[in-house]
């Protein structure tokens, strides 16, 4: 498979009255055309301002990307102008957000706000645009869209605008869709057909997905491959199978910990990950998850550790993945 | 109904006061058999309510009296002349502050902290901070004593010509449109500045519109929605500053009538000034109403 | 506000956090020291409170003392230069400051008082005493607040003590308003309605509760008017509509001096300068606390 996206060191800085919060800093990652790539890990570990610096929507001031290549289509996103990035952005790179009750402009109609990309972008008249429009509703399962079109946001449900989101997204034929947390303001019923909506639509029309979530269960079940983000860094990476069986960094460990599972006893105790997530104003020069670790030794304290293979397609930024190994291999 | 509050209200305040209007004219009549006779004249001699029935029946049928003073000419007549000095005034005054108020909000919101975003704080605030006579005075000194470019005082009918009309027209409209300027321009900033932190804007940037289709498409309906809550508010201080304005340029318009007719203590003429300015007022704080519902489709349709 | 962020990131440890507990009173005073806007406010309000105070001791000359040349221009003896009637125009403003300063926060405080009693009363008891009092603000509501002093004035005639019940009047319902309604929000607050449940008396819940919640927007409400209430009086003033004309006013210097701007700039210039520094020093006070206080610049407009 070509590989689409390819996103290398990419760090993004934000300057705030309390210092320099470093939301993103140095990540490495590819997507694959078609695949669906998802970026696991608790709020604030910078996966939504990873998302941002793609769509290059990050807002300077106070955000800024200080460093990092971001290819695309063969093309390096960051050295484009806002105009050739503009042109890039709702045609071949299309976004998903979180809250569908906000994400649409309520004066305007769901027919205007759909049209108005398909004008834009590829220059349809309105009776086409309307067609089009009418063709992605059906699409993405509203019926009577004819009807529909000439609603306001505010006649329809949370499913059904994070629909209309899908349909937004999928207007152009875009390469690659970034959907930060797409299910999360929604009821747990909508959540799976949402998901499934989105899956079966990016499979169908071969369209990438970046899925991000802090959700293992949606990580399993609809993404191919997985990286788990602590504090601006990748900390593991892998295909969704390896690191749901077999994770090789505590971090990931602890997260599946913290999580209640349906297939595990009830007797099953969580175990919370304990303390806080560190300060990104204030980063030491060691492992940035060693104060909440398990498994730390000296060396986490002095080194960062980057990330190296610990299986075929499968790497951890941690000194001790034995010692995580051998917990896993111990029973659990 | 409001009207009628209003109305009832005019009348039997100005008739609570201490001082009658009959003092002043004593002056000039110093005899109290001639007083009585022109108390019995003007019916002021009846009981409180009779009058207050009279003068509700009259004002049903557009009649508000007559002027006390001089040759006694109709109040309605003196309104009707009066109007089309205000509303010129006022409209003008409005269309010059909205034109300079929407582009300077929306500029120094886009630009925020940029040396332009200052720029149009500090003037906002200085023409908040300006008494309106004064801003007209210093228009006069420079515009019409010195530069001879403008005329000073006075009106003239659009009839005899637009720019005539209008030449007289701009220092007045400048000096009352300012401060409405100023309010109106720093709530669309900070209402803009609102809504292009909103979720649907963000998604309106991801779709790749161009800047302007967000700013003007996306932005900026939805950041009037709370300016059109505070236009009726604003309107009062335009009103208010319409009524000095007048006075200042000898516009002959509902202002200076209300003014000069306090001043001679002409109560019908006081009365019929307040009643027709606070039905402007209504007038216009439903039209704000009715602006509302055009722009926000949630309201329409609840 | 930048201030207290600095602050906040600079505790480390648990001893530090006496640090937070700065007072309120000493954190707006360290904002107001860090907004250049407000910083210049407050020199200028100083410099004028102390005039205003002093006026007698600072004034070089009588304020009504006709003496001197008449219309004479800027010069060492008479700073500002003199009137038509040869009074000095510098100890006229000085003395003006008063009356600017007296009627501003005098009738603001009446206003509030009786504003914020009304709005208490209606917003907590509700039933008919909301409806009654709801009654008369949505009344005054029908006419601009500038109107309804001058019809008060109209009323019950000129003079200080007139003029100064006027303005207050013309501002009650905007803080009866406010107080409704933050009220409203507050009573709907689970700690009140715990306090009420645990039987605390309607007066003390008022106490202790809603007042102290409603008082950041009352506050700024009240900046806001104090200023407002400065430039009704000079229009006042300057319409003829206000004090005896013995006592010197901005608004009634700029009146007199109004005939001879073409010859005598200062006379225009002067006064009127007086007052838009008076008020733009308020509002950029005003407008601190507004940031300080986190209201939002919608509801206290007028």
């Amino acid at each position: 498979m070509a590989i689409l996206l390819e996103v290398t060191d990419l760090h993004t800085h934000f300057s705030t009255p309390f210092g320099t919060v470093k939301a993103v800093n140095g990540i490495t990652y590819t997507v694959n055309e078609g695949e669906t790539v998802a970026i696991v890990g608790e709020s604030g570990c910078g996966k939504s301002v990873g998302a941002l610096s793609i769509m290059g929507l990050i807002a300077d001031p106070p955000g800024k990307i200080e460093n990092g290549h971001i290819r695309f289509m063969g093309e390096d996103l960051l050295t484009l102008t806002d105009e050739q990035l503009r042109r890039l952005r709702g045609r071949r790179l299309a976004m998903i957000f979180q809250e569908p009750m906000t994400s649409l402009n309520p004066l305007l109609t769901i027919g205007r706000q759909l049209c108005e990309s398909l004008q834009t972008h590829l220059g349809y008249t309105r009776t086409e645009a309307v067609n089009r429009a009418a063709e992605l509703l059906a699409m993405v399962g509203i019926a009577d869209g004819g009807r529909r079109l000439k609603q306001y946001p505010h006649h329809l449900s949370g499913g059904m605008r994070q629909r209309i989101m899908i349909a937004l997204a999928l207007a152009c034929e875009p390469k690659l869709i970034i959907a930060d947390e797409p299910t999360t303001a929604l009821d747990v019923t909508i959540q799976a057909q949402i998901l499934e909506l989105m899956k079966a639509l990016t499979r169908r029309l071969n369209v990438a997905l970046i899925l991000i979530t802090h959700n293992l269960g949606v990580v399993a079940r609809y993404a191919d491959r997985v990286n788990v983000m602590y504090a601006g860094k990748i900390v593991e990476t892998g295909t969704a199978r390896q690191v749901y069986a077999l994770p090789s960094h505590p971090y990931t460990l602890g997260l599946m910990r913290s999580v209640p599972r349906v297939d595990q006893a009830r007797l099953q105790r969580l175990i919370p990950i304990p303390g806080q997530p560190p300060d990104l104003t204030r980063l030491g020069r060691g492992c940035s998850y060693g104060p909440r670790c398990d498994f730390k030794t000296d060396r986490c304290d002095d080194e960062s550790p980057s990330l190296v293979e610990t299986a075929a397609g499968q790497c951890s930024a941690c000194w001790n993945t034995k010692a995580v190994a051998d917990s896993l291999g111990g029973g659990s | 109904m409001v009207t009628w509050i209003v109305a009832t209200l005019v009348f039997f305040m100005l008739r609570a006061v201490p001082g009658d209007p009959l003092v002043a004219m004593l002056f000039d009549v110093g005899d109290p058999a001639a007083a009585e006779e022109l108390r019995q004249k003007y019916g002021l001699d009846r009981p409180l309510f009779i009058q207050y029935v009279k003068w509700c029946g009259l004002l049903l049928q557009g009649d508000m009296g007559r002027s006390i003073y001089g040759s006694r000419v109709p109040v309605s007549t003196i309104i009707i002349e009066a109007l089309p000095r205000t509303i010129s005034l006022a409209l003008l005054a409005f269309a010059i502050a909205i034109g300079i108020a929407i582009p300077a909000g929306i500029i120094a919101a886009l630009r925020k902290n940029s040396f332009l975003d200052h720029a149009t704080t500090l003037l906002a605030f200085l023409g908040l901070s300006m008494p309106d006579f004064w801003l007209a005075i210093m228009l006069i000194i420079v515009f019409a004593a010195n530069l001879h470019w403008l005329p000073a005082i006075g009106y003239v009918p659009i009839s005899q010509g637009v720019w005539p009309w209008l030449k007289h027209l701009i220092l007045p409209a400048i000096a009352a449109g300012t401060a409405f300027s100023a309010i109106i321009a720093r709530m669309i900033r900070s209402s803009m500045l609102e809504v292009i932190k909103t979720d649907y804007i963000q998604v309106a940037r991801a779709k790749g519109l161009r800047k302007n289709t967000i700013t003007l498409v996306h932005a900026l309906p939805n950041a009037l929605i709370p300016v059109i809550t505070v236009m009726g508010i604003a309107f009062a201080l335009l009103m208010a500053t319409t009524v000095v304005i007048e006075n200042v340029f000898s516009i002959k318009g509902l202002g200076r009538v209300l003014i000069q007719g306090i001043l001679n203590r002409d109560y019908p003429v006081v009365q019929g000034a307040i009643l027709v300015v606070s039905m402007i007022f209504i007038f216009i704080n439903l039209l704000v109403d009715i602006l509302y519902t055009v722009i926000d489709p949630r309201i329409r349709f609840e | 506000m930048q201030l207290a962020t600095d602050d906040a990131s600079r505790v480390d440890s648990p001893e530090d956090v006496s640090l937070l507990r700065r007072s309120r009173w000493t954190d707006w005073w360290l904002t107001v020291m860090h907004d250049k806007k407000a910083l210049a406010g407050l020199v200028i309000l100083a410099v004028f409170v102390f005039m205003g105070l002093f006026a007698p001791l600072i004034a070089p000359y009588d304020p009504n003392d006709m003496e001197y040349e008449m219309l004479a221009p800027p010069s060492r003896s008479h700073l500002l230069g003199t009137d038509d009637l040869g009074r000095d125009l510098l100890s006229r403003i000085i003395h003006g400051t008063r009356i600017s300063f007296f009627i501003g926060f005098t009738t603001v405080a009446l206003a509030l008082v009786s504003g914020v009693f009304l709005g208490l009363t209606a917003g907590y008891y509700g039933g008919w005493r909301d409806h009654l009092i709801m009654r008369y603000i949505d009344l005054q509501w029908a006419f601009p607040n500038f109107i309804i002093a001058v019809y008060m004035v109209a009323v019950f005639g000129t003079g200080i003590f007139n003029l100064t019940i006027a303005i207050s009047l013309a501002y009650v319902d905007d803080f009866a308003r406010l107080a409704r309604g933050m009220v409203l929000t507050i009573k709907q607050e689970p700690y009140v309605m715990a306090a009420r449940a645990m039987g605390a008396s309607n007066t003390r819940i008022m106490g202790t509760y809603v007042l102290p919640n409603a008082t950041a927007p009352l506050i700024v409400q009240a900046t806001v008017s104090v200023s407002y209430a400065i430039l009704a009086e000079a229009a006042l003033s300057f319409l003829g509509l206000g004090v005896e004309s013995t006592t010197p006013t901005w608004g009634l210097i700029l009146a007199e001096g109004r005939s001879f701007i073409s010859r005598a700039w200062w006379v225009g210039v002067f006064p009127g300068l007086a007052i838009m520094l008076t008020v733009l020093s308020i509002n950029f006070l005003g407008d601190a606390l507004r940031d300080f206080m986190d209201v939002r610049e919608t509801q206290d407009l007028m």
